[in-house]
Order: structure tokens, then C-alpha cells, then sequence
């Protein structure tokens, strides 16, 4: 009897590896499929675009983008001595400056202006969070008549004040401010969405033990919301900075990287070299450019970010 | 100079939804005070009250002589441990309990002593830079304590500290602060659903229900001498047996089935040919001799306690039951034997649930207790 039970139970266990076996192929298949649309979108749109890019920056093109002449890294060499786009990246550095910390404090007062519980409250937080639901377009036409130089509220108000009158998009000196002026308005109503809906989850209860502590608003504000708030700070800042960095629409709209390339911002920059002279190769070697900075500053942030942030 | 007292204090919501209704309340310094009442009872409101972080629609709160009503949490110079702990989850264990010293900006070494002695007292003194996440339920619960101990106030509010424990601890957690309280001379005010944590831990107890106060005493006296029927089913467990009676033929007759002989000369001065309703607690249904039963009883159901038994028996359309103590070897379906006595009754007015009389035998045991 024993002897037969032992090729017997050696039998089983075979049998037993080989169906885990099959299941393990079969969830594996099943999981495939669940990724099969995400994998071949981010393939024909991601990709195989990147490949394509990081290809086409070692080479010079003809103006139908068809590959003519290996350079190596010299599409690399030129944009790096080119002043144009060294303009180009210090204004978008500029940029990301301005609009990045502008649009985050702002929305961060007014979501916790609009987190207090007031009758009619949700009146302004349907207005703070409005130009999320206008389109880039949309707003940059609206900005445009503000910022028009003789028609223009703001320089009507200016002249109210008594103000010479300001060449908003047209001066070298405030173009770049302008846009993005107009950037951080268009980007509060998303920012300040998120950071209201942050602030919402933060348990009630923190704030009433605070009370019955002794603990007042400010020190609320600073050793109970902003802690909390933070992995949402987090996000809205990696986003708003990628954002940032990849602006277009506003630009394109308003000045159309002028005046004097002041607001050239790198994909911006990108569009004109591919678009307008049809130099595909060292406009895709600004594009590995620009995915590289985005890469690199979004690798720091979220080193940075592990040590700051409390996740619950 | 009562720590608290409470006159006619009410709570409503848009001026009609009464959720408290005139409670008028002293308690006593050194006192470890009670709030007991099923879910909606009011009974968090009130505390809530008493902490500031509810509005208080109507009457006067004052500690100590003073008046309270519009001072802010802070000022009211109290401390309270939340059911969820309220633990800021991106502190640790220190810093949780110093917050509030910090934002009061008391000395670093004072702050020092203070976490001191509260940690060792509560055992947390190893725990001290652990996140909130990183502790068991009772470790978060010794911290939401300490928070409270730590600021040194006099007066402590508790709402429902012990629900999100599991019954062994709660039962160690229930002694703890029971002791803490005592050792720091704590005027407690402790708020639970949980009528044994009620009946364990306070010195008095208020029973409320839908907003009104039904009956506050010691715990003692909330057991043996029920004001009404609600606070009678309310407290005890298991809960006290209660039936509709009758007198006929100088019986008293429950339920329709159950019948007790009654020295009918006592009795028919206050209750007369109505019908009215009884009350016995489960222990006063005992276990006896053939000879000496009253009554005898189909058991359809048992609950083996380990040092106690409950047998439940089916009296006209209600259930009772009996605690007995030690192990009995009894079925489903089996007749036992039980002695139900006139003097363990408690008799309630039907439409009000009033008492009218409490029951006898225990009145004389609290005496001979006392």
C-alpha cells in the first residue's frame, strides 16, 4: 500500500504544479488584456512617437520630416550654441517661475477661504473653480481684449489711475508676464479644485481637538492643514509644473512667441522649428530636451516630495 | 461652586427640531459622571455643548460659578478624548500629546516633565516617536488619553472612548481610566451607548432619551429602583423582563399566563382594576426545588455563560429570561421548576411607563448593602 501511495501522491503534486501552473498563464492573459488598450494607445501615441523623436534627433530631414543626413549629436550641439533657444529656455524657466508658485498660493487662499462653511458658499466655489471649464482658447481671446493696448479694461483702468498705458503683449518687458498672468487665471479653477476637495477630507474632528487644545487659526493652518494637505500640494504642484513646461495653446493665441522671442517657451519653440522651417531633426532634439528637464525635475520632486509628504 | 451645572439647557436645530430638551444638571467635583442613552438620544450633543463646539440654543452652562455659553473651546479650560481618537496621523506619539502644550506655548522643560510622568503612567514611554498608523487601537487610545491628561485641566469629557476597541481591552481600558481618574482627581463627564461601561465605571449616571433626561443616580439606584420603563429595559443585562398585567381573583396576572399570588391588600390601593405593567429583573426568576416552585416553565431557549446560565422562557407573546448562576444541564423544551416572588416586582404605569412602585426586596438589600 505505501509503496503504491508514494508515485501515487508524487502523481498528485505534479498534476497540482502543472493547473497552478495553467492559472498562472491564464491571470497573466487575463491582465493582458485588461492593459491591451492602454498598451497600444500609449504605443501608436506615446512610443512610438518618443522612439521616433530620440530617431529623428540624430538626423537632418527633408521638409516632408523624411530622414536625409546622420549628424550624430550636432542637432544637439547647434540648439545648445543657438541664443534663440537658449532665449527660449530661460524664458520658460521664467515662466514655470511665475505661473507655477502664482497659480498654487492663489488657489491655495481661496480654497481654504471657501472651505469655511458659509451660507452661499457654494456660489464662490463655483466660481473659483469656473475656468477649469473654459478652454484655452476661450480664454486666451477674453485675455486678449483685456490686454489690448487702446480698448483694453486694463489699460483703461490704468489710465483712470493716471498710468501711461502699458503694451501688455507687445512690450519685451512685460509680454512674458502678461501670458502668464493669463496662464495662472486659467489654471486656479483646476488647482483650486483639487486643494478644496484636499481640504475637505481632512478629518473635522483634527480641528475640534485642536480647539479644545488651545491651538489658534494660524497655528491650525500651519500644524494641521498644511501637513494634511500636503500629498495633494504634491500632485497639484507635479502637474501644474509639467503643464508649465509644456505650454502652447496661450502662447500660440497671444503673442505667438513674440515680441522679440520673449515668449518663446520651449514648445512653443518645438512647433515653430518642426511647423514654420520644417527642420524636423533639431526640433525633435528640443523635444528629448524638453522630456529630459520634465524627467529630471519631476525625479527630484518626488525625492524630495518622500521625505515632506504625510500620507495617511 | 459646582465644576458644571447645567440649567435648562436645550438644543434645537432651526428652531423646531428639539434634540435636547431643559436639562438641568449638577455635577460634583472629583466626579465621574455618566451620559448613557441609545444612538439619537442626544447625548453627544450634550457634551458637545459642554466642550463649546456646539451651539448652545438654549439656558446656561457654568463652571464654577461662571457663566460659559459664549466662551470658545479653548477658554473653557477642559479637555476631551474624541470616539475616533482625533490623532494628527502626520505627528508622532510626542508631538501628538504636546500639541496642545505647544500652541499654548507653555515652558519646554514643564512640557517635558508633563509628557513624562503621562507617558509612564500610560505605559507609551516606548512609543514616543511612533506615527499614529503605527500603533495598535488600544497604543491610539493611550494617546488620545494622554493628550487629555497632559494639559492638566480639571474637567474631562470623553465621547465614546472605548466603542473601537474589542471587548477584552475595553474592559482593561474601563479600570484604566477609572483609575486615572481617581488618582488625578478628574471631575469626568463620559459619554457611552454601552450600559455596563455605565454602570462599571460611574459614580452617577444619566440615562437619556430622545433629548429628555429619564433618570439620574448611582448606578445602585438606576438598577433597583427604575423610574421607568425605559431606563428599566435600558439598564441590566440581561435586560429586565417586562410584561402587562392585571389583578384578578387576588392574583397577578402577566401577560395572561403567568399568574403570582399577591397579598391583594397591599396592592389594590394603588392599582385598583386597571391594567398596569411589570417589571422583574432576570436573577429574581430562580432556579428551585419542585416543592418550592411557583411556577414551572417551558425553556425555549438556553445560553451557556460559563459561570452563569440564561434560560429563556415564552410568557404569553414575550420572552423572559432568567440568569442562574453556575452551569445548568437544561434543554430546549424541558419544564423547570422557578420561584417568582411579589417582592422582586416592579410595578410601571402602562401609558406613561412611570413607576409606581419599585420592587421591595431590593430597597432592603440596598439598605442592608449601605
Amino acid at each position: 500500500m505505501n509503496q503504491l501511495a508514494i508515485p501515487h501522491d508524487h502523481l498528485e503534486t505534479l498534476e497540482l504544479k502543472n493547473t497552478l501552473k495553467k492559472q498562472k498563464i491564464l491571470r497573466w492573459l487575463k491582465g493582458m488584456l485588461f492593459l491591451a488598450p492602454s498598451i497600444i494607445l500609449f504605443s501608436i501615441f506615446l512610443f512610438y512617437p518618443l522612439a521616433r523623436s530620440i530617431y529623428l534627433s540624430f538626423f537632418l530631414t527633408n521638409n516632408t520630416g523624411v530622414p536625409t543626413v546622420f549628424v550624430g549629436f550636432e542637432n544637439y550641439i547647434n540648439i545648445f550654441t543657438s541664443p534663440i533657444f537658449r532665449n527660449s529656455l530661460q524664458s520658460t524657466f521664467l515662466f514655470v517661475l511665475y505661473t507655477v508658485p502664482g497659480a498654487i498660493i492663489i488657489s491655495l487662499f481661496l480654497a481654504i477661504i471657501a472651505n469655511e462653511k458659509l451660507k452661499g458658499i457654494g456660489f464662490f466655489r463655483t466660481m473659483f473653480s469656473s475656468t477649469m471649464g473654459i478652454s484655452v482658447a476661450a480664454a486666451s481671446v477674453f485675455w486678449m481684449f483685456l490686454f489690448h493696448p487702446t480698448m483694453g479694461w486694463l489699460n483703461q483702468i490704468l489710465s483712470y489711475v493716471g498710468v501711461d498705458a502699458i503694451g501688455w503683449l507687445t512690450d519685451p518687458k512685460w509680454a512674458l508676464l502678461s501670458v502668464s498672468i493669463s496662464t495662472i487665471w486659467m489654471n486656479i479653477g483646476f488647482t483650486f479644485l483639487i486643494l478644496l476637495g484636499g481640504l475637505q477630507s481632512i478629518d473635522r474632528y483634527l480641528y475640534e481637538s485642536a480647539d479644545i487644545d488651545g491651538a489658534g487659526y494660524f497655528y491650525q493652518l500651519r500644524r494641521i492643514t498644511l501637513p494634511m494637505l500636503s500629498p495633494t500640494l504634491f500632485f497639484v504642484i507635479t502637474v501644474a509644473l509639467i503643464n508649465a513646461f509644456q505650454t502652447f495653446g496661450q502662447i500660440d493665441m497671444l503673442t505667438r512667441g513674440g515680441p522679440q522671442n520673449q515668449t518663446n517657451l520651449l514648445v512653443y519653440s518645438i512647433y515653430r522649428e518642426a511647423f514654420m522651417n520644417y527642420q524636423y531633426g533639431p526640433a525633435s532634439a528640443q523635444a528629448i530636451v524638453l522630456f529630459i528637464i520634465i524627467l529630471i525635475i519631476t525625479l527630484i520632486q518626488f525625492k524630495l516630495g518622500e521625505r515632506k509628504v504625510h500620507y495617511q | 461652586m459646582k465644576p458644571v451645572e447645567l440649567i435648562n439647557i436645550s438644543k434645537s436645530y432651526d428652531q423646531e427640531q428639539h434634540v435636547l430638551k431643559e436639562i438641568n444638571l449638577t455635577i460634583e467635583k472629583g466626579e465621574f459622571f455618566v451620559l448613557v442613552g441609545p444612538s439619537g438620544s442626544g447625548k453627544s450633543t450634550l457634551l458637545r455643548m459642554i466642550a463649546g463646539l456646539e451651539a448652545i440654543t438654549d439656558g446656561k452652562l457654568k463652571f464654577n460659578g461662571k457663566l460659559v455659553n459664549h466662551l470658545p473651546p479653548k477658554d473653557r479650560d477642559l479637555s476631551m478624548v474624541f470616539q475616533n481618537y482625533a490623532l494628527y496621523p502626520h505627528l508622532n506619539v510626542e508631538q501628538n500629546i504636546l500639541f496642545g502644550l505647544r500652541a499654548k506655548k507653555i515652558a519646554e522643560d514643564e512640557q517635558k516633565r508633563r509628557l513624562m510622568q503621562t507617558t509612564e503612567m500610560l505605559g507609551l514611554s516606548d512609543f514616543l516617536k511612533r506615527k499614529p498608523k503605527e500603533l495598535s487601537g488600544g497604543q491610539r487610545q493611550r494617546v488620545a488619553l494622554a493628550r487629555s491628561i497632559v494639559s492638566e485641566s480639571p474637567l474631562c469629557l470623553m465621547d465614546e472612548p472605548l466603542s473601537n476597541l474589542d471587548a477584552k481591552l475595553r474592559a482593561q481600558m474601563r479600570m484604566e481610566i477609572k483609575r486615572i481618574q481617581k488618582k488625578l482627581d478628574l471631575t469626568m463627564i463620559y459619554v457611552t451607548h454601552d450600559q455596563v461601561e455605565a454602570m462599571t465605571m460611574g459614580d452617577r449616571i444619566m440615562v437619556l432619551n430622545d433629548g429628555v433626561i429619564q433618570q439620574v443616580g448611582e448606578p445602585i439606584e438606576l438598577n433597583n429602583a427604575p423610574t421607568n420603563l425605559f431606563v428599566a429595559s435600558f439598564i441590566g443585562s440581561p435586560k429586565m423582563n417586562i410584561g402587562s398585567a392585571y389583578i384578578e381573583n387576588h392574583q397577578i396576572v402577566i401577560e395572561d399566563t403567568l399568574r403570582i399570588s399577591a397579598d391583594i391588600t397591599t396592592v389594590t390601593g394603588w392599582l385598583k382594576e386597571r391594567k398596569f405593567t411589570v417589571g422583574i429583573r432576570a436573577e429574581h426568576i430562580k432556579q428551585t426545588t419542585e416543592e418550592h416552585a411557583t411556577h414551572q416553565l417551558e425553556v425555549v431557549n438556553v445560553e451557556q455563560l460559563g459561570n452563569e446560565t440564561l434560560i429563556t422562557f415564552e410568557i404569553g407573546n414575550v420572552l423572559w429570561t432568567a440568569k442562574w448562576l453556575g452551569q445548568w444541564l437544561v434543554s430546549v423544551g424541558d419544564y423547570v421548576p422557578v420561584s417568582i416572588s411579589m417582592e422582586n416586582i416592579h410595578f410601571y404605569d402602562t401609558n406613561t411607563g412611570d413607576l409606581l412602585k419599585a420592587a421591595e426586596q431590593e430597597k432592603e438589600r440596598e439598605g442592608i448593602a449601605l
